[in-house]
């Protein structure tokens, strides 16, 4: 039933970000995608995680049946040396999604136990201290790619096309 | 400090560490933050030289194999998952956006991993990225020798216990090289594709093929 408070409150978030659309009272994970790589190798998946739940929270682990290690990492670069470090925890505060994107933070997926291939997607299962376990489907992109489909400098080689956007839990 | 001291403590750091570092091209060779199209060498400081490596299909090559060619070069490794992507991505796209230019040109990843990146290996990572992208190792001292001349710094980082449990620092530089191996170009990870396209399209008609010259083995 739509109320005049849930409309107020829709208007609202609309007003605020596009990305609110999908607001509900929890952690919402946008735009998941992984990159395409090879058994055996390593891949990363990034996301956008927007918290609507009103207190701080942070993903403090992931797991995923196609890797045999799942790792939270950033990356640090000085002097033009990249060194990729993990993480104990990413924070995700009110009002300020964590970016997890290529160069950055991100959900490293060592070890694979299959080829990831462009056009598929993967199950990701995310830990978050307060939100407590998600699982979302992770579209995979071109071992390329820069962003989720039908974004940024994606390379186009063995590209799966045809996504959307990804989904939105 | 002058340059050539914090050279020299550069060198001493890498030594002290043990590690297959070189002295590399650090922050204060960056570019200043509003130019991020290319990396300015001091001057007397230049890159690149002679090196003997392994290609995909496991034959000997030098940088005479590439000669009458450009070369686009990233020292990287199969297993980093997310900065080598990038940057092989947008090597691959800045080559897209030269068109029939790109002919000029040859794409090569070396490896700092030479230890878990075999010719086989290299073989299925590059085709990952661009058709023509060559993937090139070699014994631990050819690419420490290769490294060193690109001044390209790498490092082993263990991660666990097991033997392969370890990742790579490593610089995340790309190289353009001319037709007669020299230095042409240096481009960080802030240089966009669009960047280094023009950047190659200058060069490759700044330096015309020479028709004695053309292009023998090397190519993939």
């Amino acid at each position: 039933m739509i109320t005049r408070r849930f409309v107020f409150g829709a208007v609202a978030v609309l007003a605020l970000t596009p990305l609110a659309l999908a607001a509900q009272d929890k952690v919402e994970i946008v735009e998941p995608w992984a990159r395409a790589a090879l058994a055996g190798r390593n891949s990363a998946a990034y996301m956008t995680i927007v918290n609507h739940t009103g207190e701080k929270d942070e993903l403090i682990s992931a797991a995923t049946p196609v890797a045999r290690v799942v790792e939270l990492h950033t990356h640090m670069m000085e002097g033009g040396v990249m060194r990729m470090r993990p993480v104990q925890a990413i924070e995700v505060n009110v009002g300020e999604p964590a970016v997890l994107r290529p160069g950055g933070l991100h959900v490293m997926l060592i070890n694979l136990t299959r080829d990831l291939k462009a056009g598929e997607t993967i199950p990701l299962t995310l830990r978050f201290r307060n939100a407590g376990e998600r699982t979302i489907e992770v579209p995979v992109q071109a071992a390329g790619a820069m962003g989720p489909a039908g974004h940024g400098h994606g390379h186009g080689h063995g590209h799966g096309h045809g996504h959307g956007h990804g989904p939105r839990n | 400090m002058t340059l050539w001291q914090r050279l020299g403590v550069g060198l001493a750091t890498a030594a002290v560490a043990g590690a297959a570092a070189w002295f590399f091209i650090p922050a204060w060779l960056g570019p200043p933050r509003s130019e991020p199209v290319q990396v300015a060498l001091p001057a007397g400081i230049t890159l690149g030289g002679p090196f003997s490596l392994i290609d995909e299909t496991g034959a000997r090559v030098t940088n005479e194999t590439f000669r009458g060619r450009f070369m686009l070069i990233y020292f990287g490794f199969t297993y980093c998952p997310d900065v080598c992507p990038t940057e092989l991505a947008k090597m691959a796209a800045a080559l897209d956006l030269l068109g029939d230019a790109a002919e000029e040109v040859v794409p090569i990843l070396i490896t700092v991993d030479p230890e878990r990146d075999t010719p086989a290996a290299l073989a299925q990572y590059t085709d990952l990225f661009h058709p023509r992208l060559i993937g090139l190792t070699g014994t631990e001292a050819e690419i420490a020798a290769a490294a060193r001349a690109y001044r390209a710094y790498y490092a082993k980082v263990r991660t666990g216990q097991a033997p392969d449990e370890y990742t790579m620092d490593h610089s995340a530089f790309i190289y353009l090289m001319g037709r007669r191996g020299e230095f042409v170009a240096l481009f960080n990870p802030e240089t966009t594709p669009e960047q280094m396209a023009e950047a190659m399209r200058r060069a490759i008609s700044a330096s015309p093929r020479v028709s004695k010259m053309q292009p023998q083995g090397g190519r993939t």
